[in-house]
């Protein structure tokens, strides 16, 4: 399924990570997963809130660049050889991942992959193509158990 | 026209009046400052030698050092009881510059002020919003008095609290806005980032007045589309009298030289030697009428080109290029010659980039180093670590291309480069404190 995702541009240097991450907190945005990139300059703040739109605010109303995008969320089961499988589907249909990161926390006995694409659909597309369940909602947040 | 006798003098006619105020304000110099006295004499120059325009050459320059040297006073030819007003440059450098006005001075101020008012095509129905800093810089208290002088209503917000700015363009009813360019597009931003229902057609802004630092051609059109407006650029520099040495007019091309009180030559930086029109160099200024400060020859630093055009506006005021930039911000990279509005130019013409940029330069080893820090703002930023990549690479690609330079491009913080509400600090050469 699609899941929104924010990103940030971060100067890499101490502190700066800081200032939108208080910009969250202080709005009471919850992180639920997050992966950071970096160059020797600057960083990629890519991140999953439980509040996108008010995440999004409060980083605008910061002065913080950022970025909104739909990322895709795929669960799979937590056992080896599945990611293998499920990046199959995608070297089938010669789909290149830009980046891809996974949720922290197993879900139920499964892990939620992130991944993302320059077109989403045709990643959802040779998804199902393979036989995977891209329709079923993935309780992302899952705080709430 | 604020004064058509004036700007629309024949050339023949203007030379006379140059000539015989010339001769005025020379010997108004030598008789009333010790130092013009004493400079004059050492270069074996007397004002009664000055009998055309032509002898100008032979009198001895003012540097930016002088008036340091002469802080605060030494330069005023009236005693101090008749100087009503004073205005200083910063003096991050050294010792602040100081100018002084008479209640004249000040008349003339406003006046050329004025006159670039109307060029712009404001009149005294206009509401001027006038941003400029208030205080020792010259640029609030000249826009306010030339407005005033103009008779518009005149709304002395000063520069800073953008929030503010833009709630009185709706409430007031603001219909010409007084800033520098980069200011200017401080607004911009704020609107578009933080105020997305404001729309700035709803105001009845429609003209900008913007001076006191170099901005390029690419950043009028900048702001005259995100503005909605018409920019034109107003100059002057405190040495002279402040904003209003010069002005744009309807053709947007080159500004009118307010000639009557500012006689102006171009020199070879170099060498001293006046160059003839057309050519470029460093615009040198002698004041006409000014009584409390004189200025005879003033090295301005600044590089332009004197031409005359039969300009479609009517004035026959000789224009002087909008400044493209100092000789002392002249940056030699490696034996290149680059000035930081070429910088500004090559960002620009980028998608999406804006001209919030910091140019610094260091030395490592024997090598000359540079480095430029562009803002990312959303317009330009990417989740992809690529797309920034191929972004900062394009801007380099477009540095050795189009400058034949070879810097370091650095993304850094939208709002990290420091804004400036006075003038904007583009470059920070580490060479210097070798």
């Amino acid at each position: 399924m699609n899941v929104t995702q924010l990103s940030v541009f971060i100067s890499n240097k101490p502190g700066h990570l800081q200032k939108a991450l208080k910009a969250l907190a202080d709005e009471n945005v919850n992180i639920v997963t997050l992966i950071i990139s970096e160059t020797s300059d600057y960083g990629i703040l890519r991140m999953i809130v439980d509040d996108s739109e008010r995440g999004l605010k409060a980083l605008r109303e910061n002065n913080i660049t950022c970025s909104v995008n739909d990322v895709l969320a795929l669960e799979i089961d937590d056992r080896p050889g599945s990611l293998f499988n499920a990046l199959d589907a995608f070297a089938k249909k010669n789909l290149n991942i830009e980046y891809m990161y996974a949720f922290t926390e197993k879900r139920d006995g499964r892990a939620v992959m992130i991944f993302r694409f320059e077109d989403i659909e045709a990643a959802k597309n040779a998804l199902a193509d393979s036989g995977y369940n891209i329709v079923r909602k993935i309780d992302l947040t899952g705080e709430k158990k | 026209m604020f004064n058509k006798e004036i700007e629309s003098m024949p050339k023949k006619k203007m030379k006379e009046l140059q000539l015989e105020r010339l001769k005025w304000s020379v010997n108004h110099a030598y008789n009333n400052v010790p130092f013009y006295k004493k400079k004059f004499d050492a270069a074996g120059f007397h004002p009664d030698q000055l009998k055309s325009l032509d002898d100008m050459k032979r009198i001895p320059f003012l540097t930016k050092q002088d008036m340091r040297d002469n802080y605060p006073y030494g330069l005023f030819a009236v005693p101090l009881n008749k100087v009503v007003r004073v205005h200083a440059s910063s003096g991050t450098t050294g010792n602040a510059t100081v100018v002084g006005y008479t209640k004249s001075d000040v008349e003339v101020f406003s006046e050329v002020v004025a006159r670039c008012l109307v060029a712009y095509g404001v009149n005294e129905n206009d509401v001027i919003q006038n941003a400029y800093g208030y205080g020792l810089f010259t640029g609030g208290l000249g826009l306010h008095y030339g407005a005033e002088k103009l008779g518009a209503l005149t709304v002395p917000i000063s520069g800073g609290n953008t929030p503010r700015q833009i709630m009185l363009f709706k409430d007031f009813g603001t219909t010409v806005l007084c800033a520098t360019s980069s200011y200017a597009l401080n607004i911009a931003d704020y609107i578009e980032t933080k105020m997305p229902d404001f729309k700035i057609e709803s105001t009845k802004l429609r003209v900008g007045v913007f001076g006191a630092e170099p901005w390029s051609e690419a950043m009028r059109t900048e702001i005259e589309k995100r503005l909605k407006i018409d920019a034109y650029d107003i100059y002057g520099l405190s040495e002279v009298i402040g904003p209003g040495v010069s002005c744009e007019c309807s053709e947007k091309s080159g500004l009118h030289v307010h000639e009557d009180h500012f006689y102006v030559e171009i020199i070879d930086p170099d060498t001293g030697e006046v160059l003839p029109e057309g050519t470029k160099g460093e615009i040198v200024y002698t004041s006409l009428t000014k009584e409390a400060f004189p200025g005879i020859r003033y090295r301005s630093r600044d590089i332009s080109m004197l031409y005359h055009d039969n300009c479609s506006c009517g004035r026959t005021l000789v224009k002087m290029e909008k400044v493209s930039g100092r000789t002392d911000d002249m940056l030699i990279i490696r034996g290149v010659n680059v000035f930081p509005s070429q910088i500004e130019t090559v960002l620009m013409a980028i998608e999406g980039t804006e001209p919030h940029y910091q140019i610094i330069v260091d030395r490592k080893g024997s090598m000359d180093d540079i480095e430029v820090m562009v803002e990312v703002n959303e317009k330009v930023f990417s989740d992809e670590l690529k797309a920034l990549n191929n972004l900062s690479k394009n801007i380099a690609d477009r540095f050795r291309s189009v400058l034949g330079i070879t810097a370091k491009v650095t993304l850094v913080e939208s709002q990290t480069i420091p804004r400036s509400e006075g003038k904007a600090v583009r470059v920070i050469d580490k060479r210097k404190s070798d």
